[in-house]
């Protein structure tokens, strides 16, 4: 039991207590530049998730192998691997969202989220802990780049998800589909997020 | 000519890296609180885009495009920054110390900076030839020199105003970046 507690809560951190954009500020490149439509968002975040979780397995498995001198290279070839992997299987499956990350998805290697979990979890933990430290890391990314894509269409186009939300009278917020959108949102959820965060510690 | 001048104006002013094309973001934040620093991180920054550039396009016409290898981009391009970085900075070490001191620290931080690695993506997209490259990293880091100079002038004064408390840091930083990439999208139709 108390390796399953151990388990979920290392799942549970990267949600909210150390949510890697809102908590830690990292990977605010592609969460701010991506995140026009919720459907982006998230098919940034399954491509974070896709590469963080399989890099973080690798590096734990092989942990004990590589010598502390050149480990950040090691670490970047290892994920630099998989990006490249994601990046030719999102051409290949789904050109149209391709073509909406552009360059962001091969910018994906020098994502500090990625990076700093080898460096601080996967380089030092079992293949199991890190695995679930990954995926509850990529997933929180996910969900935060997805409910940041989610508002800036939502008041920039009236939908979600390309789903008519919003009733026909309303006037689309241009600006939020737009990069002031990006980085107003943001900045409103970080706020937001320390609020809620000092309430829930009183 | 007036086709480097517009990649310059375009790079620096139009599509500025920062607050355009959301590039170098994390140093954008971490080091706009001081003026002094920030333009240091931009000179540094400015530095390596440049040398970046035209390393990039070299590697790219000559050995992956040569040798058809274009799948292997992102592996070389980092491996290649992350190795020039660290040879810039031994050089600078060892033929100047004051410039060292002025840019040294900022030097490593560079190398997981998604704007270099952007740099030379963005030039093969673009496909750029070999002058209009080195052109195009140097207006980048102008840009960003001008972004991150401009961030740290207003976060200066941003310290005497009654900001609330849990905007302050990060958030009222992010709110006054959308209010300059407002400012920013006037000069969209200027090219």
């Amino acid at each position: 039991m108390a390796t399953k507690t151990g388990y979920s809560k290392e799942f549970i951190k990267g949600l909210w207590d150390e949510n890697p954009v809102l908590r830690m500020l990292l990977g605010l490149c592609p969460a701010l530049a991506v995140t026009n439509s919720a459907i982006n968002g998230f098919s940034m975040g399954l491509a974070v998730v896709f590469t963080l979780v399989l890099s973080s397995t690798i590096i734990s498995l092989a942990r004990n192998i590589i010598p502390k001198e050149v480990r950040i290279p090691t670490f970047i070839i290892v994920i630099a691997t998989f990006v490249t992997i994601a990046d030719k299987m999102l051409a290949a499956y789904v050109p149209d969202i391709s073509k909406a990350l552009g360059p962001f998805v091969p910018l994906i290697v020098v994502n500090c989220i990625i990076l700093g979990r080898q460096e601080a979890f996967a380089s030092k933990n079992p293949v199991g802990r890190s695995i679930i430290d990954a995926l509850g890391m990529s997933v929180g990314f996910t969900i935060t780049l997805t409910i940041l894509g989610a508002i800036r269409e939502l008041l920039g186009v009236g939908t979600i998800f390309a789903v008519q939300i919003m009733p026909q009278s309303f006037e689309p917020w241009m600006v939020m589909v737009l990069q002031p959108g990006a980085f107003l949102t943001l900045g409103l959820m970080i706020g937001i997020s320390n609020w809620l965060n000092a309430r829930r510690a009183k | 000519m007036a086709n480097l001048v517009i990649i310059f104006l375009s790079a620096v002013i139009v599509n500025n890296y920062v607050l355009v094309n959301f590039l170098g973001i994390c140093p954008f934040v971490g080091v706009s609180k001081k003026l002094g620093p920030a333009i240091s991180m931009g000179m540094a920054t400015t530095f390596v885009m440049t040398l970046t550039a035209a390393v990039a396009w070299l590697i790219n016409r000559y050995i992956l495009e040569g040798l058809n290898l274009q799948f292997l981009q992102t592996v070389s391009f980092i491996l290649v920054i992350a190795s020039l970085v660290q040879l810039v900075e031994m050089f600078i070490k060892k033929v100047s110390k004051p410039l060292y001191d002025a840019l040294g620290i900022f030097l490593p931080l560079i190398t997981t900076n998604c704007a270099i690695l952007g740099i030379a993506l963005f030039l093969v997209l673009k496909e750029y030839n070999f002058i209009e490259s080195i052109i195009f990293g140097f207006s980048a880091g102008v840009g960003f020199t001008l972004a991150i100079v401009i961030m740290a002038g207003i976060r200066e004064e941003l310290e005497l105003a009654d900001v609330p408390e849990y905007f302050k840091g990060a958030p009222i930083t992010m709110i006054v970046a959308g209010c300059l990439a407002l400012a920013f999208m006037g000069f969209s139709g200027l090219i």
